[in-house]
């Protein structure tokens, strides 16, 4: 199973986090350092995985962005590197080619996504058109929910006139 | 598009993101926090729309690090809101807020519960992503019903039992129990027929769980499985959002192998072919492509199939294809790849025997030691070390020794105890493994342990022969400028002990050695200068003539640590003191240190504690755990820790120190039970005496408990008190270990396993293993015996003799008399056919391991049936002939009683194994077995037997067994044989090592004592 996912940039700065095994901040905190100073620091043309403290991390650069997925050490990696890449690409149709900013400024998008592709650890939905969908239907519910928030707002303050 | 936006998160993450330096963003948060703490502080005025900004801005900052200690009951609330917006930001910013453990979640469960069995589907996928995520015991205990009904409920949508599937993954890893096995397995079942590639990816995963605690249960999951596995395959019926870079959904197809892979065998013929047929399919379609993407999902499949064909242990041809294919991964340029060939060429060595092809590529993974990734590196070094063996162990760690002094710094100390390990394990002489062990404390003495020094001690100590070349060395290493501390303390044990043995030579000299041992005392630490002192004092021992002037030196180092802080060191120099005044008595009580008993290496016990902790339950494991051992190599094979070996690991390195222990009763025994094994070993060793100081001053003692502040006299009456102690030993339970040595494992069990196929080991005890690999054709076999010695000192007077019955022709080839340490000898063994018979072949073997005389008689599986060549025939072929050998004693039929319960597919592959084909669907009632086969003897040509067994569904412990065939000897014989096989198959899933009771065990010193009869056995056995 996947144990976490994190997404650091070139810098270091972490763009987002998701633990599907129980870690306290603290906990998370030294992860993501020790990871950073491996991960970041190897060359390009190497393998994608890195061996740590007896897991796997398989990670995967994309521009300034490195997404990188913990998980068992028995686990195939190859597998993990896909559905990397898998997310990457739904990230990328949602947002219109995605970059590290709009990942930044809607970082909440993200976790919705993610949560379409991934629940305990372990892949939900392996098509990109069926994830497209239901991202969609639920900013669809959202708009609908402000719409009509505001329209009853706006009988709120007719009536109040 | 839909970007809601959010104005304050924006402004506020643009902020962060300006920040000049870690100073002023700590600041900024600083202030959001304080703004989000008063806001939600008079929660009242605070819109629906606020509270999900100031409940994102927060998981904003805990994602960057900083500790939110208020907010989380804000979060967790929204989960009770009756609209969507709020519901979802509550479940996705509690999900990542909390751990499963945390207090508040308790108070959502009841919200939690009735979005899952209320009738909005919005409502039901946010509570079981959150509870999918981070369900702890308590929602797995009350939720799961409730979850299973959605997964199996024919209303509810792909998008929620997609999600309630890992849902309940979650809960069922949480608490195995909350999924009720019995009615659970039939659903499993029925929803691997699901049609949406969706639902069937995730009811995959929770299947792999499932069975991976439990395989039994879920038997009826097997043939679906490989049916979703060939419908993948054949990209049939996929539709096109499932297929990734043209390849039909990677992800399902490497979960349904993996699912596979629990399974221990595939018993039904169809399934088990229509699997292989898939698996060669991807073993051989799988091309190299630019798309990296379809590369590596192509590439994910591959290697599942790989570790399926590896786990199925399938035709030898398909295993072979599997390794060919690994040496042309670990040579391409592509890194992963390449990392991922070096790691299932581990894997592989781990099921199977294919040690002697992957050596082939030897050069390959050393040159991948030396790769720019470290990741690599590290796999290459596993796979050395798996693969290493007495043929190249030379090889290998040489490279690791020079590959030491570049390593990385982080894998040095794992590459030392691989380098030490594998330098014991595999010595060809126990020179070389001296110059290692010496070499390697040399180049990396911060990372070689203690385990390493002692080991190396232990075994000087039980080989005379090399004491004079390690003493050697140790003076060689002496003479360098730095020398790390290690290397002083393990020069200064062996030249204390051994240096006498060199004195003639230039530069040995009692006061050279002295001299330049004392030139490190200055540098080293107080555990060093224990062993130094200890190292003074038998040099002055064994100084004759004595000599006054280093005599004078000594007394007065002695004299000057007298008053040292260190009470150990205070204490030892005392005793040496007043001791070397002794005179005569001196030689005594400093003799050399006895042998050490044999143990487990303290190494390999390391090594193997390492590998637990890192891999519980994983498939790998248990596939390894599955197969029965077919190592042949000695060393590989762990002794059993119930009791087989004398002493437990490295009791002696923390012996108590006799009379001064603390614990004084507790001391005596120990005392006692190392005795009584040193005795066992070797009964003419000095006095009593001798030994228990011998073991009191050996500097291996520095390892005991604090020793209580008492000196001269103390230990003085110690001495006196020597028939105190061995009273002591009189009554130290050593009737536990006698001594018989006892096998290893039932030799019974190993005869019947051997039967059935023709590699294995044959017998083990403490000392020897015997393996055995045969080779049969037509009525020619060609067995050879591998004899190891697990032990570091040989074994003597070893013999192998071959009682043949008359229908044999066997030939020993010479067997050598003597097993060096550590060893393995093969010994091949010639086998013709003359004759039908079931008699059996008796290999009568014996050895000498120190005094201890042991005896065995062992059956070799030289049976009946291994002369017999599967073969099929036609329907019409079988019953033409089943016409024509009518009656006794062509035809014998006899219904046989007391059979081992087997199901139908069970007892086909028993006959299987015994080399009788089974065509399945050839009699008419599918109870019934049927079977052909030949039977090969140098007198005569190949003679073809029939078989038809008639089972009782019924009844499983009875059958009727008809064996036809043109000799009236071989039916009758072959009968007898297969009734022998049905009644006293042991049971094989429950095969314990321990040796059952009433099973014949060897007894030394009673050379031919009749349980070991083999006549007896059988007679046992039936």
């Amino acid at each position: 199973m996947i144990h976490f996912v994190l997404l650091i940039s070139r810098q270091g700065k972490v763009r987002l986090t998701k633990w599907y095994s129980p870690y306290a901040q603290k906990e998370r905190l030294k992860v993501i350092r020790e990871l950073s100073g491996v991960i970041l620091t190897r060359g390009p043309k190497l393998c994608n995985f890195v061996e740590w403290r007896g897991y796997k991390v398989v990670y995967k650069r994309y521009a300034s962005l490195y997404f990188c997925m913990c998980i068992d050490q028995d686990d195939n990696e190859l597998e993990i590197l896909e559905i990397i890449h898998h997310f990457v690409e739904i990230l990328d149709r949602y947002f219109g080619s995605v970059c590290e900013l709009d990942l930044i400024f809607n970082f909440h998008k993200a976790y919705y996504i993610l949560d379409e592709v991934l629940i305990a650890g372990e892949l939900q939905e392996s098509s990109k058109k069926t994830v497209a969908r239901l991202i969609a239907a639920q900013d669809s519910l959202v708009e609908t929910a402000k719409e009509e928030a505001s329209s009853i707002s706006n009988i709120i303050a007719q009536a109040t006139k | 598009m839909a970007l809601s936006g959010m104005r304050g998160l924006s402004v506020f993450i643009s902020d962060v993101r300006n920040c000049q330096n870690k100073e002023q963003e700590r600041l900024r948060v600083d202030k959001e926090l304080g703004n989000i703490r008063t806001r939600f502080k008079n929660e009242k005025g605070l819109t629906p729309y606020e509270k999900k900004k100031y409940v994102w801005k927060m998981l904003y900052i805990y994602m960057l690090g900083y500790d939110v200690d208020f907010g989380h009951m804000e979060a967790v609330s929204l989960i009770s809101a009756p609209k969507y917006p709020e519901k979802q930001v509550g479940y996705i910013v509690t999900s990542c807020l909390l751990n499963e453990n945390h207090d508040f979640l308790r108070l959502v469960i009841n919200t939690v519960r009735n979005d899952i069995i209320g009738r909005n589907e919005t409502f039901q996928c946010l509570a079981l992503t959150m509870v999918g995520n981070i369900g702890g015991r308590e929602f797995a205990e009350s939720l799961a019903p409730d979850v299973q009904k959605l997964l199996i409920s024919s209303s509810c949508r792909p998008l929620v039992r997609k999600k309630a599937a890992l849902c309940l993954l979650r809960l069922y890893r949480k608490n195995p129990d909350v999924v009720n096995v019995d009615g659970w397995s039939d659903r499993m079942t029925q929803l691997l027929d699901e049609r949406d590639l969706g639902v069937l990816t995730s009811v995959m995963s929770l299947l792999v769980a499932l069975v991976s605690n439990n395989h039994d249960a879920y038997w009826s999951c097997l043939p679906k499985c490989v049916k979703i596995l060939e419908r993948l395959a054949r990209n049939q019926d996929v539709p096109q959002e499932y297929t990734y870079y043209g390849i039909p959904s990677p992800w399902l197809q490497v979960k349904t192998m993996r699912v596979l892979q629990y399974f221990p065998t595939i018993e039904d013929p169809n399934t088990r072919r229509s699997l292989f047929e898939v698996l060669q399919r991807i073993l051989m379609g799988t091309d190299v492509v630019k798309n990296v993407n379809k590369n590596n999902a192509s590439h994910a499949v591959l290697f599942e199939a790989l570790a399926l064909v590896m786990h199925l242990d399938a035709e030898k041809e398909m295993m072979s294809q599997c390794v060919a294919l690994l040496g042309k991964f670990i040579a391409v340029r592509e890194p992963n790849i390449r990392y991922l060939g070096l790691e299932n060429m581990t894997r592989m060595l781990m099921v199977t025997d294919v040690q002697d092809i992957i050596k082939r590529h030897q050069a390959q993974i050393i040159t991948s030691l030396k790769d720019p990734d470290i990741s690599i590196r590290r796999r290459a070094l596993d796979l050395l070390y798996s693969m290493c063996d007495v043929s190249n162990a030379k090889d290998i760690v040489e490279e690791l020794l020079q590959y030491l002094s570049t390593a990385d710094f982080v894998m040095r100390e794992e590459l030392a105890l691989k380098a030490a390990i594998l330098a014991e394990k595999f010595a060809p002489d126990l020179s070389w493994y001296v110059d290692v062990i010496l070499q390697l404390i040399d180049k990396a003495g911060d990372f070689v342990s203690d385990d390493i020094w002692y080991r190396v001690v232990q075994f000087v100590t039980n080989n005379e022969d090399l004491q004079p070349y390690a003493a050697i060395k140790a003076r060689e290493y002496l003479d360098k400028p730095a020398l790390h501390e290690t290397m002083v303390k393990v020069s200064a044990y062996l030249l204390g002990e051994y240096s006498h043995l060199l004195a003639r030579r230039p530069g040995c000299s009692p006061r050279e050695i002295f001299t330049i041992l004392h030139e490190k005392l200055p540098t080293v630490s107080t555990s060093t200068v224990a062993i130094l002192l200890s190292t003074y004092a038998k040099i002055l021992m064994h100084t004759q003539p004595p000599d006054p002037e280093l005599q004078h030196q000594i007394w007065g180092i002695f004299n000057k640590y007298e008053s040292y802080i260190d009470v150990e060191i205070q204490q030892r120099a005392v005793e040496y003191f007043a001791l070397s005044r002794k005179g005569a008595a001196l030689a005594d009580i400093l003799a050399e240190m006895p042998k050490f008993p044999e143990r487990q290496s303290a190494l390999l016990r390391r090594a193997e504690d390492a590998e637990i902790d890192t891999a519980e339950q994983s498939a790998i494991k248990l596939r390894a755990q599955q197969q029965t051992s077919n190592a042949l190599v000695l060393t590989d094979q762990r002794p059993p820790d119930n009791g087989s070996v004398p002493v437990g690991q490295l009791a002696l390195v923390k012996m108590p120190s006799m009379s001064h222990s603390t614990d004084a009763s507790l001391a005596d025994q120990g005392l006692a039970q190392e005795n009584g094994t040193l005795s066992k070993v070797d009964p003419q060793a000095a006095p009593p005496s001798a030994d228990l100081l011998g073991d009191l001053l050996g500097p291996l003692a520095i390892e005991g408990p604090p020793i209580a502040a008492s000196s001269e006299q103390n230990l003085v009456s110690g001495l006196d008190t020597v028939p105190s102690a061995s009273d002591a030993l009189a009554l130290a339970p050593v009737v536990e270990q006698s001594n018989s040595v006892q096998p290893i494992g039932n030799i019974a069990e190993r005869f019947h396993a051997l039967c059935l196929k023709d590699s294995g080991v044959l017998y083990e005890d403490p000392y020897i293993q015997v393996g055995i690999k045969a080779e049969w054709r037509a009525h020619h076999g060609r067995l050879v015996l591998f004899l190891g010695n697990k032990n570091t000192s040989p074994l003597l007077s070893v013999k192998a003799l071959i009682l043949p019955p008359a229908h044999l022709k066997i030939e020993l080839s010479l067997v050598p008399e003597t097993i060096p340490p550590r060893a393995q000898v093969q010994c091949p063994l010639e086998v013709v056919n003359l004759c039908p018979s079931r008699d059996i072949a008796v290999l009568d073997f014996s050895y000498k391991f120190g005094t201890t005389m042991v005896n065995a008689k062992l059956r070799l599986p030289a049976v009946i049936t291994k002369f017999l060549q599967p073969m099929s025939v036609s329907a019409e072929e079988f019953f033409r002939q089943w016409r024509s050998l009518a009656g006794p004693p062509l035809k014998l039929q006899e219904v046989v009683r007391g059979v081992k319960p087997l199901s139908l597919p069970e007892m086909a592959n028993l006959f299987n194994s015994l080399r009788l084909m089974v065509t399945p669907g050839l009699d008419p009632n599918p109870n019934n077995l049927v079977a052909s086969t030949t039977f090969h003897s140098e007198s005569t040509q190949a003679m073809v037997c029939l078989m038809r067994v008639e089972t009782d569904p019924s009844d499983r412990t009875q059958l009727r067994m008809t064996i036809a065939s043109v000799d009236p000897t071989l039916t009758f014989e072959l009968k007898e044989f297969i009734k022998e096989q049905l009644v006293s198959m042991p049971t094989a899933p429950t095969a314990s090592t321990v040796p059952a009771p009433g099973t014949p065990q060897v007894q030394p010193s009673v050379p031919s004592a009749t349980p070991t009869d083999p006549g007896a056995m059988l007679a046992g056995l039936l």
